[in-house]
């Protein structure tokens, strides 16, 4: 089911979580909301979700206004980040809950739980109490709950935040599998940009309540739409004037159009790629990041003198560019 | 001497001065003559309508004040509304004011001339002062604060995520309420039902003075105890006061026993 978000605001006294934000989620999409903590992207969930109102704006669920729909009239799964497991409640108990207060029969509810107990890979704990699980598990359970009515959306905050980073790895993977086997429209919540990227088909970036950009993760990548996005999504340095990926930075050892005279400082190996320091005659220091086979065509050394550019001239320009020269102060 | 040893005597002699040699006392002097006069003074038909009427005050103040005390801690903890503070302070009013004070209060309030209420309630027949009205009340004031009181910083604890996630999976109020919310709190509720029946049977001063305190009508277990040393029928009171204190025992037995051991849920 898709969902869309028209022009939602949402202020908390005099701070604004959500400023205007329009974002449409597609059918059967795997959306990751990206943003650094108080941008409002656990809101912007929230408020899909109904555990927030917001103060203007509409929320439509499969092109049906939800907006004042309470919760439990929306048929969402929701998945907490510190689980909100049931902790006087078996994992079963937990698990059965939607179907249990839709009184469905006793031997349906038995099957589905089995079944998605199974799925989540926690078939030998039914009758644990939350309490004897692990965090991993707990979070597998709590997804299993979410999924048990069947909802139209499910939407998980910050699912794999309070998890160690073994763990964390372990369930990115498996919620990409989850997906695909499952096809909910799902929506997540982060702050770890990898995360979004390895995970998501479609990428949401927030910042101070208001939309940044949204695409895929390569198409942020490549073509960030401010400079916010340009550095939350991986790693930029300045060359000249513009904010570059380090990949990009290409190094000559003739001067060519646009291309800044720099002096290497430091060269370190790191398996197939190498790390190029470099300093620019004003002082200013840069990063490129290079291919061992065009470092060592290059033949180069520390202290000698290179020209650097960018190829195919992408990347933002920081001066000239209204937005990004206002971002940049 | 080791300290820990030291603080651990004075503790006990401590306790043991103030509050076991009392009671000691007490079970000393009722038994001092065998069981017989105890078992005699226990069936004195007043005796029993007084333990009546103790009953029957604790029967309707502790069903109305559990559920009372939930509301309150729910609304406290839950709920932002102007006067909160207010009312979070109004309900430890019983525990700072004096019973004899809450008595007099409600004597005056239900006078039948000149109380707010006693004047209406006397011009439609209905006795309140000096009858099982007026006791039932004075019982339900002083033993109002316990239930919020334990059920707050449980609530507390358990923050609104479960409800929050049992809403999202489909849950009305209702159903929130029954099956997340009050199974969490359920220790706090029973912790605060027993130290509210225990009050409820020992309450003096209040009832004491809006009961009248007539043998067989309006006497309760406390007053009675009282009412039979002022006449020297000493074993009668000995009786009762084991009685209340057997009561006592028992629920602090039953409090330790239902406190939830670290790390159960």
């Amino acid at each position: 089911m898709s969902i869309e978000i028209r022009s939602v605001s949402k202020r908390f006294g005099t701070f604004t979580a959500l400023d205007d934000i329009s974002l449409e989620i597609p059918d059967g999409s795997l959306t990751a909301v990206l943003g650094p903590s108080g941008s409002g992207k656990s809101t912007l969930l929230r408020i899909v979700a109904g555990l927030e109102r917001p103060d203007s704006g509409e929320v439509l669920l499969a092109g049906e206004d939800a907006t004042r729909l309470t919760p439990q009239r929306r048929n969402v799964g929701f998945v907490f980040q510190h689980y909100a497991a049931f902790k006087h409640m078996t994992v079963r108990d937990n698990v059965a809950f939607a179907l249990t207060i839709r009184k469905r029969p006793k031997q349906e509810i038995r099957d589905r739980v089995d079944e998605l107990l199974d799925l989540v890979q926690l078939s030998g704990f039914a009758d644990r109490y939350p309490s004897k699980l692990s965090g991993g598990q707990r979070q597998r359970m709590a997804l299993a709950r979410a999924l048990a009515a069947k909802p139209r959306v499910l939407l998980l905050d910050e699912p794999f935040g309070a998890l160690d980073a073994r763990v964390r790895a372990e369930l990115r993977d498996w919620l990409r599998r989850l997906h695909e086997e499952v096809h909910v429209t799902t929506v997540f919540v982060t702050h770890d940009q990898e995360e979004a990227m390895e995970v998501a088909d479609r990428v949401a970036v927030l910042d101070h309540g208001q939309l940044e950009q949204v695409g895929a993760p390569a198409e942020l990548y490549d073509s960030p739409a401010s400079e916010f996005v340009l550095r939350f999504v991986g790693d930029a340095v300045r060359l000249g004037e513009r904010l570059v990926r380090p990949h990009e930075v290409v190094l000559r050892r003739w001067p060519s159009d646009g291309a800044v005279e720099v002096e290497i400082e430091r060269i370190a190996v790191l398996g197939a790629d190498a790390r190029v320091d470099l300093a620019e005659g004003g002082g200013a220091r840069l990063t490129a990041r290079l291919r061992r086979d065009d470092l060592e065509d290059l033949d180069l050394a520390r202290g000698e003198i290179v020209w650097a550019s960018a190829e195919p001239f992408r990347g933002l320009a920081s001066a000239g560019d209204a937005e990004a020269g206002q971002a940049l102060g | 001497m080791p300290r820990r040893l030291g603080l651990r005597v004075v503790a006990l002699g401590y306790l043991t001065v103030i509050l076991l040699a009392p009671l000691a006392m007490v079970f000393y002097r009722t038994f001092e003559h065998g069981l017989e006069p105890v078992w005699q003074a226990l069936s004195d038909p007043y005796t029993l309508h007084a333990f009546q009427v103790t009953l029957i005050a604790a029967a309707i103040a502790v069903p109305l004040n559990t559920v009372f005390g939930v509301l309150c801690a729910l609304a406290i903890v839950r709920r932002r509304f102007r006067g909160k503070g207010l009312l979070n302070a109004f309900i430890d009013l019983p525990l700072a004011v004096s019973p004899v004070v809450i008595g007099l209060a409600l004597f005056l309030l239900y006078a039948p001339r000149g109380g707010w209420f006693g004047d209406w309630l006397s011009n439609h027949g209905f006795q309140v002062l000096f009858a099982l009205p007026a006791i039932v009340l004075a019982t339900i004031f002083v033993s109002v604060p316990f239930v919020a009181r334990e059920v707050i910083p449980m609530l507390r604890e358990l923050g609104n995520e479960q409800e929050q996630a049992a809403g999202t999976l489909g849950a009305n109020r209702w159903q929130r309420f029954r099956l997340i919310t009050l199974p969490s709190i359920r220790w706090a509720v029973i912790y605060g039902v027993i130290l509210t029946t225990a009050r409820c049977l020992g309450e003096y001063g209040a009832v004491a003075v809006v009961s009248g305190r007539i043998e067989g009508k309006t006497e309760t277990a406390t007053t009675r105890i009282d009412d039979l040393i002022q006449n020297f029928q000493t074993s009668g009171s000995y009786a009762i006061a084991v009685v209340l204190a057997v009561i006592a025992v028992l629920v602090l037995v039953l409090m330790t026993m239902t406190k939830p051991k670290e790390g159960a849920v």
